[in-house]
């Protein structure tokens, strides 16, 4: 299935565009906070800041496309399993980035993409293992060209 | 619109228990919804992936909900612990281009 979208389109739905987008972000609303963000998925667990970590360059030239790997130790097995990993970028217009959800299958619970950031930030992971507990890491990124257009 | 094509990068052969790395891109615009055309001044209506899941055999192996932050022709990469011979089938779900699916074949011996 395809559906062009040309500019008269746009223009003629824009109201309706709109509201379709922000029925489509898949774990946001439009107006959530990074703190917000934490505080949903974390659900009053304390973090720890044991075992995850963000494996990212300390200066991006180009924010359009900045390689990250989330990470966190674990065995994959029984109760010490990672179910799931949420990316935030707290300093972009919109902070979430993505979840990412394992298996006993994964093997390990380690995952890369490439991520845009508008500007210098803290990019956020936070971890939701299989017994509930909560692992938290911050990684600062310096961003020389943001990536968020304009 | 480039054409929309995935391409994924999966070991044809592994051991049992062994954990493989797969590589997967979907060549896609991801409009995040955040530009403007610079002509009209007009926000330039958001349209990205929003699902992406790996399963082997039919099992869900791993899932991504991806947000407009993703960089354009989504990269992700992530593990498979192969426990016997089978296939890998990929899905990627995207707002306005409907889904994209491939599937790849591993052996272990």
């Amino acid at each position: 299935m395809t559906i062009e979208i040309t500019r008269r389109n746009a223009l003629m739905f824009g109201a309706a565009g709109v509201a379709s987008v922000s029925f489509g972000l898949s774990a946001f609303a439009k107006e959530m906070t990074t703190e917000e963000a934490v505080a949903s998925f974390v659900g009053g667990i304390e973090p720890s800041e044991m075992r995850i970590e963000i494996d990212a360059p300390e200066i991006a030239e180009n924010g359009n496309s900045v390689p990250i790997e989330v990470s966190v130790e674990s065995a994959m097995e029984g109760d010490d399993m990672v179910e799931e990993i949420l990316v935030l970028a707290s300093g972009n217009p919109n902070p979430g980035v993505a979840t990412f959800r394992f298996s006993a299958l994964s093997g390990e619970a380690r995952a890369s993409t490439r991520i845009r950031l508008a500007k210098t930030q803290d990019v956020v992971a936070l971890a939701r293992m299989k017994d509930g507990s909560i692992h938290r890491a911050t990684r600062a990124i310096k961003v020389t060209i943001g990536g968020c257009g304009g | 619109m480039a054409k929309i094509k995935p391409r994924v990068k999966v070991p044809k052969k592994a051991e049992a228990g062994e954990i493989v790395t797969i590589k997967t891109l979907l060549a896609h615009p991801m409009e995040s919804g955040q530009r403007k055309d610079k002509k009209t001044g007009e926000v330039i209506p958001q349209d990205i992936v929003n699902y992406f899941s790996a399963s082997f055999n039919g099992e869900t192996l791993f899932e991504v909900d991806v947000d407009p932050a993703v960089s354009t022709n989504p990269y992700i990469e992530f593990t498979l612990k192969v426990p016997e011979s089978g296939t890998v089938s990929f899905l990627w779900k995207t707002d306005n281009d409907g889904d994209f699916e491939i599937e790849k074949k591993i052996k272990v011996g």
